[in-house]
Formats: structure tokens, C-alpha cells, sequence
């Protein structure tokens, strides 16, 4: 290992406090509307997750967006893989083809079963596993082979990182897991959503001994119902008592308005305590649908923003470089 | 112990319809453990066939219809005591899918199976029965606590448990069976190995799974 290849990760490198967000490219073929997306969060994050078919659902493929979105958007991206829909040369082929556009950050995901998406009749794959693919391409990048050994003609530049959930029960078993993925060569760690904050907090004292960055993940809420189905249906996942009541509240009070209050207060809040109190490298913001609440819960947290004037950016970005859609 | 069931009778039915004669084979191991294609079985199935209107011209038990040696001494002794299975027409038999192709290859008659086959397993009583093993060819029970992740994991992992555990649960079932990865971190745990748990298992090699297994060393 070495060199630094990554705007993302020469922030972390420098003890620079990260923010990053997430894209979802969906069941479409609207690119604009996934750039624009993006768009939204330049500025505001140092680099932004590209999803791979996320909870197994069918949608559309994250190459050619992570590269426009490089292109276009001027926006870096982690490229996320999954091992779900793909086996080792798939999944390989595709990682070529994203060093070869200048894609820096990969994310190495086992990936959510096919059962659990919208077409669970297909076949899952994993002929690999998150750690298999971290090991896969460590070798790619640091002995320029391919999983079989085989030399690549100028190997791609990769950092690659890796999940872990802080809410997981037992604990034990996934920090084993996480020092396991950390000694095959991850390099930064994106946690699942957390909102109680002394959870992201023991669990950065838990894996401090790894010495590998990690970044917490939050996910404002965007209503009561959303934040209900989070606590009683999401396995793994509690909202804190405080929060869920304030939202109540704010609903009763003033609907969506007064609901993302709550949620610029409490998140914003949120990554300032962690900012100034743990060894966390940065927050990883999963606002799908939701990237204007962004800025400000940004702004709240006491950081500074690099200001850009977006929309123009966009629009005339995308109007010479994409066909007009519809 | 391979683990089996009867298909539909109408299935069954459906195979045997060109055909009047039938001769039924059943197996004395794991069918019979099963309760699919034992003795009490392949007399079921007769009367069955009976009542549809076949004639079933005989029966017989093989202690293995998977070996080929018991397989044959079965044919020899069937034609050294009668025509039975000669005048039959078809061959009904309740064994494995390892069973059913041994009794084709030796029999120059449409031979039918009568049972879906399903897995390696334990049989926890009649009727509970649990995959435990995908024959995968480099078992790594001694790296995880005798519980084998490629059946018990719902993706097969070797490194789990993957991001879809949940109160030691799998994603896989909407939480409700126990992470086979769970379960392995509590055993090596409690065997004081979690060296083992922490080990990283590179990607398997399939190319040795290419194409149809065979185990020859004689
Ligand atoms: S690891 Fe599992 S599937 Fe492979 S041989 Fe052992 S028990 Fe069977
Ligand atoms: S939850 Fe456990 S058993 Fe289920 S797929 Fe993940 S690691 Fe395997």
C-alpha cells in the first residue's frame, strides 16, 4: 500500500473532519436527475456513495453514473460493489473500467440477499465476500494482478473501504469481522445509520485498537411514519426516545417544515459533538430524496462549506454534456 | 443422510401414463430413514398404482440403489427368479436422485423417480429434517466450530456474518433463523478459538468443481 490517490482520502490523511453523502441511482434511465442529485451535494461533501442495487432491489448500475457524476458533476465519488449480482470476473471487469475513468474510492459491500429486493426470484451470487473483494483488490492495486494472479497492464488506484454496523447485536463478532477486513487491507470504514450518539461512540472506543478512520453513518428522518418504521420494523435499528417524541411534537406543531427542523437541530448537533469529541474521520449523510436538508445540517454542525453556486453549475454542465432527457 | 420426499402423485401418475406394467424399487437406506421409499412405502405406492389401474407386476427393496454393486445383484436375482422386472414396462423408483440414475443406467427400460431430492442433512425426527452439508469438496468444519457456513449462512460466506445480522438473526427469513455466523462465533468462542473467527478465507476455487465430481483414487 501507499500513495494517495483520493481527494477523500487525502482529507481523512490530514485529520480533516469528512462529510459524505449517498446517490441511489434507481429503477430509470433518468441520469439527469441522478447528477442533479448529486449536484446538490457538491460543496457541501467531500465525496458521495454511488449504490450497487442496494437491499437487493433491481435498479440501475452504478458505473456510468459514478463516472458522470466525476465528469459532469465535478463531484468525487465512492463507487459501491456488491457481491450479490456478480461473480469475481464481473465484478473485476467492472473495476477496470472504473480505474480507467479515474474512480478512486470503492466500497466493498457483501450486498443485502436477492430475497430481500423486488426481484427475489433471481440467483444470488457471492462467489465472493465483502473481505474476498477487499483482498481482490488490494491485489489489484497494490500487485497489479488479477484474482487469479494473471499481471494487468496499468493497474488501477484504489481505496477501498468497508461496512461495519455499531448497532449490531452481538457487537463482538462484527469488530472481529471489521479487524479481519482491516488486516486484508480496508482502508476506511462507512457504518450503518446511527442516531443515538453514545452508541457511535463506544463503538469508536471498541474498534480504536484497528487505528483504520471511521465514518458514521446518520439518516435524517423524513417523517413520524419513517422514523416509526426505522424503530419497530428495522431490525438493529432504535430511535432514541428524545428524538422520536420531538418529532411528534414538531408534526403536531408544523408539519414537514418544523420536522426538518428537528432534524437540522438534532443532526447537525449530532456530528458537531462528534467533530469535537471522538476519533471519528467524518460522517457519512444518507439523505436520498432529501439533499436539501444537507446544507444546512451542515452549516449547523459548524463546518465551513466550499460555497458553489450549484444550479447554475449543473445546468450548464449537463446541457452540453448530457442528451436532453424525456 | 440424504433427505427426500414423495413427489405428487399426480407427477407420479403424469410419468407413468404411457405405460401399463410398472415395477417399483425402493431403498433400504436413507428413503427408508425418511419414510419415502422404504418397505411400507413401495407398498403404498402399489396400491396406489393399483387403483389408478396399473398393473404392478413387482416390487423389491435395494439396501443402496446409489451402489452400483447392490444394484446389480438386485437385477440378477430378480431375473434368476422370475420375469417380473423384465415385463415390466417402466420402473418406478423411490430413492434418491443418486439411486434413480444408478437403476437407469443398468435397466434398458424408462425408469421414473418417485421422490424430489433434496439435501445433505440431520434428521432431527421424522418429518424435521435439516440441510447440513453442500458436499462442497473442502470442508472447513475444523475452522468453524462444526458448524458449516456454505449450508448454514444463507450467502455462503466464509468471512461473516454479513451486515444483514440482526439480534444474532439472519436477514435472510425476515429474522427469524439464527446467523449460522452468530452461531459460529459463540462456539469458537466458547472453545476458546476466536483466533480461528478472526482467520480471513480467501475466495474458493471452482474450477475444481468444474463439471461433474468424481472421487477416484483406485
Ligand atoms: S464445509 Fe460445509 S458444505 Fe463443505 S463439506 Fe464441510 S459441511 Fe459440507
Ligand atoms: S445474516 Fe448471517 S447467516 Fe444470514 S447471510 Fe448474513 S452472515 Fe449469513
Amino acid at each position: 500500500m501507499g500513495g494517495v490517490f483520493s481527494t477523500l482520502m487525502r482529507k481523512i490523511k490530514n485529520g480533516e473532519f469528512v462529510i459524505t453523502g449517498e446517490i441511489e441511482p434507481e429503477k430509470t434511465t433518468n441520469i439527469g436527475e441522478i447528477l442533479e442529485a448529486a449536484a446538490k451535494l457538491k460543496g457541501y461533501v467531500v465525496a458521495v456513495n454511488i449504490t450497487d442495487n442496494p437491499q437487493g432491489f433491481a435498479y440501475m448500475s452504478g458505473l456510468l453514473p459514478s463516472f458522470l457524476i466525476q465528469e459532469v458533476v465535478g463531484l468525487e465519488v465512492i463507487y459501491q460493489v456488491t457481491c450479490r449480482d456478480r461473480n469475481r470476473l464481473a465484478i473485476f471487469s467492472d473495476l477496470l473500467a472504473a480505474g480507467s475513468v479515474g474512480i478512486r474510492n470503492i466500497l466493498a459491500l457483501t450486498g443485502d440477499h436477492v430475497v430481500l429486493g423486488d426481484v427475489p426470484q433471481g440467483k444470488p451470487v457471492f462467489d465472493l465476500d465483502a473481505a474476498q473483494l477487499v483482498w481482490m483488490i488490494r491485489r489489484m492495486v497494490d500487485e497489479g494482478v488479477d484474482p487469479a494472479g494473471n499481471p494487468i497492464d496499468n493497474p488501477p488506484k484504489f481505496h477501498v473501504g468497508v461496512a461495519a454496523n455499531p448497532n449490531a447485536n452481538p457487537l463482538e463478532p462484527e469488530i472481529l469481522k471489521l479487524e479481519r477486513k482491516v488486516s486484508v487491507g480496508a482502508e476506511f470504514v462507512q457504518t450503518q445509520v446511527v442516531y443515538d450518539i453514545e452508541v457511535a461512540k463506544r463503538f469508536l472506543d471498541d474498534v480504536s485498537y484497528l487505528k483504520v478512520p471511521i465514518i458514521i453513518g446518520i439518516c435524517p428522518l423524513k417523517s413520524v411514519k419513517m422514523a416509526k418504521w426505522l424503530d419497530e420494523k428495522c431490525p438493529g435499528i432504535s430511535i432514541p426516545k428524545d428524538l422520536m417524541e420531538e418529532l411528534i411534537r414538531a408534526k403536531e406543531r408544523g408539519g414537514k417544515q418544523a420536522i426538518w427542523e428537528v432534524n437540522i437541530e438534532y443532526f447537525g448537533d449530532f456530528i458537531r459533538e462528534l467533530r469535537r469529541t471522538t476519533r471519528a474521520a467524518g460522517v457519512h449523510v444518507m439523505a436520498v430524496g432529501m439533499e436539501e436538508l444537507i446544507p444546512p445540517i451542515i452549516e449547523r454542525a459548524g463546518l465551513v462549506k466550499e460555497a458553489i453556486d450549484w444550479r447554475t453549475y449543473i445546468v450548464n454542465k449537463i446541457s452540453k454534456v448530457i442528451l436532453p432527457q424525456k | 443422510m440424504i433427505i427426500t420426499t414423495q413427489k405428487p402423485l399426480e407427477e407420479i401418475l403424469n410419468y407413468l401414463r404411457p405405460y401399463r406394467k410398472i415395477f417399483i424399487i425402493g431403498c433400504g437406506t436413507c428413503a427408508t430413514e425418511c419414510q419415502t421409499g422404504g418397505e411400507k412405502q413401495v407398498q403404498e405406492m402399489k396400491e396406489k398404482l393399483e387403483k389408478e389401474g396399473f398393473e404392478v407386476v413387482g416390487t423389491g427393496m435395494i439396501e443402496s440403489p446409489c451402489d452400483e454393486r447392490l444394484t446389480r445383484k438386485f437385477i440378477r436375482a430378480q431375473r434368476k427368479n422370475g420375469r417380473a422386472l423384465d415385463d415390466a414396462e417402466a420402473v418406478l423408483v423411490l430413492a434418491c436422485g443418486a439411486g434413480v440414475q444408478v437403476v437407469a443406467e443398468l435397466l434398458d427400460k424408462p425408469v421414473f423417480p418417485g421422490l424430489n431430492t433434496h439435501f445433505i442433512g440431520k434428521v432431527e425426527r421424522i418429518g424435521r429434517f435439516y440441510e447440513r452439508c453442500r458436499a462442497c469438496g473442502e470442508c472447513v468444519l475444523g475452522e468453524t466450530g462444526g458448524i458449516c457456513p456454505v449450508t448454514q449462512c444463507a450467502k455462503g460466506l466464509l468471512n461473516g456474518p454479513c451486515g444483514g445480522m440482526a439480534d444474532g438473526k439472519c436477514e435472510v427469513g425476515g429474522w427469524t433463523r439464527p446467523c449460522a455466523w452468530v452461531l459460529i462465533y459463540e462456539r469458537l468462542k466458547a472453545m476458546g478459538r476466536l483466533d480461528l473467527f478472526k482467520k480471513f478465507r480467501p475466495p474458493r476455487d471452482y474450477s475444481r468443481k468444474a463439471g461433474p465430481g468424481e472421487v477416484v483414487w483406485r
